[in-house]
């Protein structure tokens, strides 16, 4: 066994990636506080560190040192472990996520993904879903009527978009023609894939809207009629993890959507072909970008009622997302 | 139905343009102890008892401790308790002055017709806003507090009225 290629190199490569990605989840709550004042005309957090950059240093202290309280009706087993499941399923899913190309570091050849598994797709798919189970069980452990409400919501999001978001990426298997993500992106050298399905992009950003609970599809949370959805029964250091899992959950999801739509680290080639780190860089801008849209959308748009987004989904996105798919299809097929 | 989504989806578009624009508008936030709030002449805060600036009775008490502005307070926030000017020592310029004086700003809604009904302009309503305190009984000001003019962190906006015609 060759214990560099096969062990200490993978090991530095998740540890680098869970690093960067907590450290992206909490300043993604510093950022989305930050535009979303600015958006509202305000200065947002700037008390903490010059530009309050030291706010979520502060806001994870404050968690931590909270009163850990474990309410006596839930289920106390499945009240604690129900963050966790969020927060690891958030995790799982970057590791099949190409960022950059092969490069040379410390004289090793280095493949600047974690993970390169054949049916890298698939996988987003599964462990994506997985995070839902971490607000179901968690609203469902909490015994509470809002935290069930919201939980059901979840639940029943997800079966919405799930189906939108698994089409809308079909189009994209079709065209590319392979699940591995690294390929995907190998594919979008010249064109990124956002030219070629304008339209499975559109379903596929608004599916992933919902996927992260994100507004205007918050509705497990629905902070106005639900209290707090469900995280309503959970406080201190569960709540925070609940918290960063979502704000890494936009930040991994943001790189799906790079990753598959905007051309990942290659496009365009002009940039991404200078220097392999250039790479990187073009794909953390893209993913800074789509966080941005995240956050410009929650400014911009309201809160969809419950039904009107199961109607919105089921009888509008997903006969969008299967003509889309039927036509991509007679296109690769007959063209 | 593709009408509405067209329409629909036109509809957010033109949202996010609007957004966007505000996106890039100063924000509208006062940064309070770096920077003054304004004020406008006629703001009323925390009340004042004012001295003789000039003339005869330079360095008196304006105050006669006639009980007026006590009498005349919506919400009887304002205790005076008069004494005379005797042996030598003139606080005021007649025969009576406020021996205590004191205004409960727990009770005080800020009407300003203390400041009315005084015949001398003792009492002036300035711009001191900061008022917070650790008890209730800290925030019954007395005389001597009231006696201390404050300067406020504030700009005084100039709005075309009445400004420096209060109290006289």
């Amino acid at each position: 066994m060759d214990w560099v290629a096969d062990f200490w190199i993978p090991l530095i490569k998740a540890v680098v990636v869970v690093l960067v990605l907590l450290l992206g989840g909490a300043y993604m709550t510093w950022g989305e506080r930050k535009i979303c004042a600015r958006f509202q005309v305000r200065y947002g957090p700037n008390r903490a560190g010059p530009f309050g950059i030291l706010q979520p240093l502060a806001d994870a202290v404050k968690a931590i040192f909270k009163e850990e309280i474990v309410p006596n009706h839930v289920d106390k087993i499945i009240y604690v472990m129900a963050p966790g499941i969020s927060f690891a399923a958030v995790l799982i899913t970057f590791a099949v996520i190409p960022f950059g190309p092969e490069v040379d570091l410390f004289g090793q050849r280095v493949g600047l993904w974690v993970g390169d598994i054949e049916v890298g797709l698939l996988f987003l798919l599964a462990i994506a879903a997985l995070g839902s189970y971490g607000i179901v069980l968690g609203g469902w452990s909490s015994n509470n009527k809002y935290s069930l409400l919201g939980a059901l919501r979840a639940a029943a999001q997800m079966i919405s978009y799930e189906l939108i978001l698994g089409i809308s990426l079909l189009a994209v298997v079709l065209l590319a023609g392979s699940l591995n993500l690294r390929e995907i992106v190998d594919f979008q050298g010249t064109w990124p894939l956002l030219v070629l399905q304008p339209l499975g992009f559109l379903i596929f950003l608004i599916a992933i809207l919902a996927e992260s609970n994100r507004s205007p599809f918050d509705l497990p949370e629905t902070e106005n009629e639900l209290v707090s959805g469900f995280m309503t029964e959970y406080g201190g250091i569960k709540f925070a993890l609940y918290f960063i899992a979502e704000y890494t959950a936009m930040v991994v999801n943001s790189a799906i959507v790079v990753t598959i739509f905007l051309g990942g680290w290659k496009w365009p080639a002009l940039i991404s072909d200078l220097h392999p780190l250039a790479g990187v860089g073009l794909f953390l801008a893209k993913v800074l970008f789509v966080l941005f849209l995240y956050v410009w959308i929650r400014a911009s748009i309201p809160r969809v009622r419950f039904d009107k987004f199961m109607r919105f989904s089921w009888k509008f996105m997903l006969p969008l997302a299967f003509v889309n798919l039927l036509a991509t299809a007679a296109v690769v097929a007959f063209l | 139905m593709l009408r509405d989504s067209i329409v629909g989806f036109w509809h957010i578009l033109r949202a996010m343009g609007l957004t966007f624009k505000y996106f890039f508008t100063k924000p509208v936030t006062v940064q309070y102890p770096e920077e003054p709030v304004k004020l406008y002449p006629r703001f009323r805060g925390r009340h004042e008892l004012r001295r003789y600036e000039e003339g005869p009775y330079e360095g008196l008490e304006r105050c006669i401790g006639c009980s007026l502005c006590a009498a005349y307070c919506p919400t009887q926030c304002i205790y005076v308790q008069a004494g005379e000017n005797k042996d030598g020592i003139q606080r005021s310029p007649g025969e009576r002055y406020a021996e205590i004086y004191e205004i409960n700003l727990l009770r005080c809604m800020f009407c300003g017709y203390c400041e009315e009904a005084c015949p001398t302009g003792a009492i002036v309503l300035r711009r001191e806003f900061a008022l917070a305190g650790y008890s209730r009984q800290g925030l019954i000001y007395t005389q001597d507090r009231l006696l201390q003019p404050a300067e406020p962190n504030a700009v005084i906006l100039d709005d075309g009225t009445a400004a420096g015609t209060r109290g006289k």
